[in-house]
């Protein structure tokens, strides 16, 4: 079963890349992009029977390894469909 | 007196590390490769700087899982001084050994220049030697060195004076300027509870020779082994 991890900085951590993106957007002319984060996409192929067991996985990996919680969060996205 | 050094694959300042300890200060050291579950006899280990596993997921992620981090721990769970130097620092933290993680540098770029820190604390095995307030010049080579915790968390290590150096002026000013990072609080390195861990981002091991720039950083080695020496002392009454 295919899980799409997110990870971001936590709202309350700068990022000074998701910055450096904004500024670069404003000096294009996108003056409508109000904010910039910059993350991490994980794709993760589980071994799991159904989708409860494909989240409680994936948020056991993403909060011990793919995400540090001291200054990230990350959001978990099952796809049971296969394509 | 015998030093470990942890290779990790990717370390780059492990022969910096040995050289300092083995040529300028004549000890022992062990060269010890992540694989390995023992720190074999060792008196303090230091994991240097460099970029463990590439830097792969975060700087220092794939390092804490290394066999040889259950050796470090459980040497520093019985009291044995553990310096973590840059990326060492970074492993340490990621594995849980010491508080707050590491941000990309403010300004997004490499810094690779002497800096000097403000010693905060000398209740460590590291700084024994130091004077409060002693300001030290040793170099930086890092891009995510920009320190970062809660504020809460920033305010208990403060309370329990576990900010051993703070980055500051040549005079021991801290002040905006001389934070060559966007450190919280120009914090440069920190201790544990028991204060025998430490991590730090600048290279003391890069500066144990005067006519290379700097010899301030021998102040934390020389530290440690006084306080080896005495513990033995101790021990030996």
């Amino acid at each position: 079963m295919k899980v799409r991890v997110l990870v971001t900085l936590k709202p309350s951590v700068f990022d000074p890349q998701g910055r450096a993106i904004m500024e670069a957007l404003h000096s294009l002319g996108y003056d409508k992009a109000a904010d910039v984060r910059q993350g991490k996409y994980f794709l993760l192929d589980l071994n799991v029977g159904n989708t409860a067991e494909a989240e409680k996985l994936a948020a056991d990996i993403a909060d011990r390894v793919l995400a540090n919680p001291v200054i990230e969060s990350f959001k978990i996205e099952v796809d049971g469909t296969a394509k | 007196m015998t030093f470990a050094v942890v290779v990790f694959p990717g370390s780059n300042c492990d022969h910096e590390a040995q050289y300092m300890a083995e040529t300028v200060l004549g000890q022992q050291v062990r060269m010890v490769w992540h694989k390995d579950t023992s720190l074999g006899d060792a008196d303090v280990a230091i994991l240097p700087g460099g970029f463990s596993h590439g830097d792969y997921l975060r700087t220092g992620a794939i390092a804490r899982f290394s066999p040889i981090m259950g050796a470090v721990k459980a040497f520093a769970d019985r009291g044995g001084p553990v310096m973590g130097i840059c990326n060492g620092f970074q492993i340490l933290q990621e594995s849980g050994m010491l508080p707050g993680a590491m941000l990309r540098n403010r300004d997004l770029r490499f810094h690779c220049e002497y800096i000097h820190i403000r010693v905060e604390q000398t209740d460590t095995p590291f700084t024994g030697l130091c004077t409060p307030g002693q300001v030290l010049r040793v170099p930086i080579s890092h891009g995510e060195g920009n320190f970062f915790a809660e504020p809460d968390v920033v305010a208990q290590l403060e309370r329990e004076r576990r900010v051993i150096f703070r980055y500051t002026t040549a005079h021991g000013e801290a002040v905006d300027a001389a934070n060559p990072n966007g450190s919280v609080a120009g914090i440069a390195g920190v201790c544990n509870v028991a204060r025998n861990v430490v991590g730090l981002m600048p290279h003391p091991e890069r500066a144990s020779e005067r006519r290379l720039g700097s010899d301030d950083g021998l102040m934390l080695f020389r530290s440690v082994m006084d306080a080896i020496a005495a513990r033995g002392a101790m021990q030996a009454v």
